[in-house]
């Protein structure tokens, strides 16, 4: 630990922001839904952050918090992606008649 | 650092990179999914080079594994679940939800670091300063994103809930946190202060959000989101993983610009949102019964806006939530697809806060199989009104209220739809109740307006099966 020296933290955090604007501002409106649960499960890798305070854990409170971190993180990560990519899955240059039917079988009781 | 501990951080250093093109990817609808795709691979080998790390370091126990392993399936499973079987008209709730946990695990990460030190009292602020900062925002982000979901999923009310003393609460509150913020930082081995400042937190982040109504949801998501990121950035700091800072950060910038966007969207500040204010109430609008139309406007029947939508050559739809709430989505692609059948060219106008969060229309649209093609930001549709025949209004209100551009009104200023310029304008509505702001909309009393009052749903089943007749 403390491996990192506070400047190059401080490098990163800046430069982070620097290209996390760039990049993001070219999204279109369009997108920007997938967008922010995409991100979202970017933020999810706090699952790493959550693996290591588990191998580092010998009291049982430091379980329980490990055991909180690692639900947390997973549902982050795993659902971010999927539904992120069930969106994006439904955005087609045009239509198509299995899009239709993939749309209303993910959402069975839509209709009702 | 060893070896593998090296090579480990360099798997987080091309994991961090493939974010970024994720990202990248996501500037055009053709590319997103391959976007998303890389990065959830990314993320996957992220995690198997950790798990790499976590048995060459050995010093976990059995009962580690088994929380590890454990919780992740469960954390797993649950995202899971929640991602294939939500709607996506619930989309907003599980994007707050998401918010909460990311925010959450930060807040337990850093709990976690300044509870386990060996010596707490010996702390830099090099460790407690990002520790008590990830502590704040992340709690802060969790209560409140909980709050958000439950207002939009109706669990909460979706009114600006205001209690007596809320303000002084909003006065008290954030200056026992900064107290609680300082005082953990500077004496990190306190638990009196790390559970106050935990207690204080919580209790903020529901008071910032209870009182923003459902209107100003697409601002409030995102700027939990750009929270959340922070959040995460700085448990980066406390556990020295630049790969945590790099992604939190990203997501910080994504939710800030998306903030941005949104609040200026509907012309206001996002400290005059966060505050309150603005009748913004879900369930109170100001209706006149279903048909009480005041004589001043045109009502007309499913026939005539039939015939229009028949013999027109360019049609714009202009959806708002109102379409969403009444699940017509489906309705409307069908009558836009058999509008495009038949060489009428169809496009949508969306707004960017059309829906409950940034871009929300959007996915709602293409789930009913409307292709991108036709979806249209404001900038680069409002041009092409003056050249449509017919625009047909579902749903949508203030963000065509034509009065926007004048000063000294509720919403001056904020960005419409030109709407009015179409050569003839149909609203399908179900009454003539106000918008969120609770103004006279002139659209409707405009002499090229005609007001078809029904319900959305049924009005566009009706007007599929009428044009069909004309044009078939």
């Amino acid at each position: 630990m403390n491996s990192l020296d506070l400047l190059t933290a401080i490098t990163v955090f800046v430069l982070s922001v620097l290209v996390g604007i760039e990049v993001i501002s070219k999204v279109p409106a369009t997108l920007h839904t997938p967008l922010m649960s995409g991100s979202n499960s970017v933020h999810g890798i706090v699952v790493i952050g959550a693996m290591l305070i588990a191998a580092g854990s010998h009291t049982w409170l430091g379980y329980v918090l490990a055991f909180v971190a690692m639900v947390f993180g997973a549902m982050n990560v795993v659902g971010g992606y999927v539904v992120t990519d069930r969106m994006l899955e439904m955005f087609k240059a045009r239509p198509t008649a299995g899009n239709r039917d993939k749309a209303t079988a993910g959402t069975p009781d839509k209709e009702v | 650092m060893d070896t593998v501990s090296n090579a480990v951080h360099y798997v987080f250093l091309a994991a961090a990179a493939c974010f970024v093109i994720g990202l990248h990817l996501m500037n055009h609808p053709r590319t997103a999914r391959r976007g998303n795709t890389l990065s959830a691979g990314a993320m996957a080998v992220a995690i198997g080079a950790t798990v790499w790390l976590v048995v060459h370091e050995n010093r976990i126990t059995g009962t580690g594994w088994l929380v590890l392993v454990s919780g992740g399936l469960v954390g797993a499973a649950l995202g899971l679940w929640a991602a294939r079987g939500v709607k996506m008209t619930a989309m907003p709730q599980l994007v707050s939800i998401f918010n909460a946990v990311g925010g959450g695990a930060a807040v337990v990460i850093a709990v976690n670091d300044l509870l386990q030190a060996d010596h707490p009292a010996a702390l830099g602020a090099r460790v407690s300063l990002p520790g008590a900062l990830s502590i704040v925002i992340g709690t802060v982000t969790f209560s409140g994103s909980l709050v958000a979901a439950g207002k939009l999923q109706g669990l909460v009310s979706g009114s600006p809930v205001v209690f007596p003393g809320a303000r002084l609460l909003n006065v008290l509150l954030p200056a026992s946190f900064v107290i609680g913020t300082v005082w953990l930082v500077l004496a990190p081995d306190s638990s009196t202060a790390l559970y106050g400042l935990v207690v204080v937190a919580l209790l903020f982040g529901v008071t910032m959000v209870l009182p923003i109504g459902g209107a100003d949801m697409p601002v409030v998501i995102a700027l939990l989101n750009a929270f959340t990121g922070s959040a995460v950035a700085m448990a980066g700091f406390v556990l020295d993983e630049t790969a945590l800072i790099i992604a939190g950060m990203l997501v910080s910038s994504s939710g800030g610009i998306l903030t941005k966007l949104m609040a200026d969207a509907m012309n206001r500040s996002i400290t005059n949102i966060v505050i309150g204010g603005f009748g913004t109430g879900d369930g109170a609008p100001a209706a006149v019964g279903a048909g009480g139309a005041p004589a001043q406007v045109r009502a007309i029947s499913v026939d005539d806006v039939a015939i229009q939508l028949a013999y027109a050559r360019k049609v714009i739809f202009v959806p708002g939530y109102g379409l969403a709430a009444a699940q017509a989505q489906h309705e409307l692609g069908d009558l836009a697809k058999l509008l495009t059948e038949h060489g009428i060219e169809v496009s949508y106008a969306v707004h960017p806060v059309a829906g409950r969060m940034p871009g929300h229309m959007n996915v709602l649209l293409a789930e009913a199989d409307v292709p991108y093609t036709q979806l249209k930001e404001m900038d680069e549709v409002n041009p092409e009104f003056p050249q449509a025949d017919v625009a047909l209004v579902i749903g949508a209100n203030d963000v065509t209220n034509p009065i926007a551009r004048r000063p000294g009104n509720a919403i001056s200023g904020m960005p419409i739809l030109d709407v009015d310029k179409a050569r003839s304008v149909v609203v399908i509505k179900r009454s003539m109740g106000h918008g969120y702001a609770g103004v006279d909309n002139e659209l409707y009393t405009d002499p090229k307006t005609g007001m078809f009052f029904t319900d959305a749903k049924k009005g566009l089943t009706e007007l599929k099966a009428a044009v069909g007749e004309f044009v078939g």
